[in-house]
């Protein structure tokens, strides 16, 4: 099953590499993962996407804890919760289509940011099925490029992780 | 006052009460070897390899309640040293390991004896380091050490770049670490304490599996009253042999792969199995799928939450120090009017019994005209009444002297159980030896093994460390020999030990006292001459049985039941 794991550590040199050697050595998957720092500029707070049984994830969730440089865990699966993906897509826009590329572009509540005369760059946020029900909306055809950062999570309501 | 990161580092080491630093000189750590020879507390101690800096750190640590300490270069220092540190790991040795980087403007350009320390030893540390400035110095090693100690012990690694150790800074050693991500268990759930207690004391058969954190944790006296209090049967795994006096009538042998009989049977039909500071490792347990053929509740006591549930579902998991788990444990179990139920112990005894009868317990075929290998360690054991240091190295005679040798006390028995690190032995020994200067300590290894390390007699001889170093020669990597015997058709390939040197001649070259023992008769008295030498190295090559297999066996990927006990005997 799909898991929204989310964690809290330290913003130091090779804390990330510390997260991903953990998933590679034991062979865990990881879908995505995504990390930034925080208000508090000495942590940093990150998004790993994974699958497995439920005694692989609570493996997971107990091996991320171990790491000395891992604050706080939370299996945002495990609880309501927000999920949002940013994507930006490079579409191949010339005569007609355009004006089909914008309105699919406004029913998906995506932005166009760049227009050239072939092309049209969009902005998309939503969950992975929203950004991929765009792309199939589009037609891998005309799909000149894509960038997905991944998913970001957050727990509703009293759900927070924090220090 | 001012003082250089080499000097920090070094009084540092001081502060920590080290005694004994294991290392090897190069480029990238010569501040920090000037620094030692200008004081004379922290007593370095210089080997001939890297690994056994670490082995030897490691075989310290082991031997007492201390944290290890080695020191190395960088690059080729460094990488001769992981597998050191793996061993340390994967038996969860509290150690400090500093090693010499370049310095930090040349970190990146491949500069001479560079690799990236922290990337190679990441998956093989508790933490480590890269002390980037000299103000870091003290707050890091003070931290390195707080890690290694507390919580699940493990390695340490502190990588400092050599123009950190020759910048100055003053020196404040922090009285206290706090490490906001870290806050390792203390005491255990009182809750779950008390619904283990009452499931302890309804079990009808009851079962006590004891591992590697029992010693580690120095909880052998509150096992003990544990297992006394209850009155089941208790085995230990390789790793926690010493942690239940193997002469008490309740201890029913070592587990696993190569344990008795009635260790493995009662594990398998035991209806309520206690795990203390064991990790069900599938060379204890066999294979996962047929360990829970009977039905039955596991309470898993253990300091480390990801150990528990990680091969099998645990009933009633308890996250703590065993020290204090177990106390609060009796305390539970002595308040209680309920005791176990006297008809169904007494049953479960009886059944227990009958498997020591089925298994024919340890043994094998002696005889006047070959050395036997178990004999040896039999002699070994009689001889030392039981109370040497023994450290192995890994292989066939790994697993006869923890079948033969009869370990009462926790930390007497030194070896690589999870890594399984041929070579480990004679290092680890000498720590061992530096520890308990005086007492007796027995290096039991093979032909195979001691030629990994073999350069450390050397070490031995700089420092007069009188170790008895007892190989049992047969000529064949003999585990290997074994797995090809019983599973590769009798193809020994690559297992025979062709060209092997004259061991006497070579204890002898490096200045030690060798023997060579061809016949049964003069195990004992060469023995004894050898153990009379109390201020000298006496090798002994005992030319033994090639043929011998280790019994009991479960052959990798079967169930404990799946055991094939002996050779016709």
């Amino acid at each position: 099953m799909r898991h929204i794991i989310s964690l809290l550590m330290e913003n130091e040199a090779g804390a990330l590499s510390r997260v991903a050697g953990l998933f590679s050595a034991r062979g865990y998957n990881i879908e995505s993962l995504t990390v930034a720092p925080t208000e508090d500029a000495t942590l940093s707070r990150m998004t790993i996407v994974t699958s497995g049984s439920d005694a692989i994830i609570e493996q997971i969730t107990k091996q991320l804890n171990k790491l000395i440089d891992v604050v706080s865990v939370m299996d945002l699966s495990e609880g309501e919760h927000i999920e949002r993906e940013l994507m930006l897509v490079k579409l191949r826009a010339e005569g007609e289509a355009r004006e089909e590329l914008k309105r699919l572009t406004d029913i998906f509540r995506g932005r166009i940011l760049d227009v050239s005369d072939y092309t049209y760059t969009i902005e998309l946020t939503g969950s992975r099925v929203k950004l991929d029900s765009f792309i199939d909306a589009i037609g891998r055809d005309l799909i000149l490029e894509t960038v997905r950062t991944g998913a970001s999570g957050i727990g509703r309501g009293n759900r927070i992780l924090r220090l | 006052m001012e003082m250089t990161g080499a000097e920090i580092t070094i009084r540092c080491l001081q502060e920590e009460g080290v005694e004994y630093l294991f290392g090897y000189p190069g480029g990238a750590v010569l501040h920090i070897y000037d620094a030692i020879f200008q004081q004379d507390k922290v007593k370095h101690i210089l080997v001939r390899h890297e690994q056994a800096a670490v082995h030897a750190a490691d075989g310290y640590a082991r031997s007492s309640d201390k944290v290890g300490v080695a020191l190395v270069t960088s690059g080729p220092g460094l990488t001769n040293a992981v597998t050191g540190i793996a061993t340390a790991y994967l038996d969860s040795i509290p150690m400090v390991v500093i090693s010499g980087q370049v310095p930090t403007f040349a970190i990146g350009e491949d500069a001479f004896q560079e690799v990236d320390a922290v990337g190679i030893t990441r998956p093989c540390v508790k933490h480590n380091f890269l002390v980037k400035d000299v103000k870091d110095i003290a707050s890091t090693i003070k931290k390195a050490f707080y890690l290694a100690k507390s919580g699940r012990p493990g390695p340490v690694l502190v990588d400092i770049p050599k123009d950190v150790s020759s910048h100055k800074t003053e020196f404040v050693y922090p009285a206290s670490v706090n490490i906001r991500s870290y806050h390792p268990q203390g005491r255990g759930d009182s809750a779950q304490i008390r619904h283990a207690a009452q499931m302890l004391l309804e079990a009808k058969r009851p079962m006590i599996y004891a591992g590697g954190g029992v010693v580690l944790s120095d909880s052998s006296a509150q096992l003990t009253d544990l297992v006394r209090l209850l009155g089941f049967p208790c085995t230990n795994t390789l790793m926690g042999l010493g942690g239940y006096p193997a002469n008490d009538k309740q201890f029913v042998g070592m587990l696993g792969m190569h344990g008795t009989y009635e260790a493995n049977m009662a594990m398998q039909h035991c209806d309520v199995l206690v795990a203390i500071g064991a990790r069900f490792d599938d060379r204890v347990i066999g294979n996962v799928e047929h360990f829970a053929q009977v039905p039955r509740k596991i309470i898993h006591i253990d300091i480390d939450p990801s150990s528990i549930a990680k091969r099998v579902k645990v009933d009633v998991p308890i996250v703590g120090d065993l020290k204090l788990v177990l106390t609060e444990l009796l305390e539970v179990l002595r308040a209680s009017r309920q005791k176990p139920d006297a008809v169904e112990m007494a049953a479960w005894w009886k059944q227990v019994d009958e498997w020591r009868v089925t298994g024919g317990g340890l043994r094998y075929k002696n005889s006047s005209e070959i050395i036997k290998p178990q004999f040896v360690i039999e002699t070994l054991h009689k001889l030392t009444g039981g109370d040497a240091f023994v450290t192995s190295d890994v292989g066939q005679h790994q697993m006869w002297a923890a079948q033969y040798y009869k370990f009462n006390h926790p930390r007497r028995w030194i070896n690589s159980g999870g890594l399984g690190t041929m070579g480990f032995g004679l290092p680890a020994a000498m720590g061992v030896q530096l520890r308990h200067p005086g007492e007796t300590v027995a290096c039991v290894t093979g032909e195979g093994s001691i030629q990994m390390n073999i350069q450390e007699l050397s070490t031995c001889k700089q420092y007069h460390l009188p170790i008895k170093v007892l190989s049992l020669n047969n000529c064949y990597l003999g585990m290997v020999r074994q797995w090809q015997e019983f599973f590769h058709g009798n193809r020994f390939s690559e297992s025979y030990m062709d060209a092997l040197p004259d061991f006497v001649k070579l204890a002898e070259a490096y200045g030690h006292i060798g023997m060579r023992i061809d016949k049964p008769s003069d195990v004992e008295p060469a023995m004894k001459e050898a153990f009379s030498r109390k201020n000298d190295l006496v090798f002994m090559d005992f030319r033994t049985d090639p043929t011998e297999n280790v019994f009991p066996m479960v052959p990798g990927g079967k169930g404990l039941s799946e055991v094939v006990l002996s050779e016709d005997l």
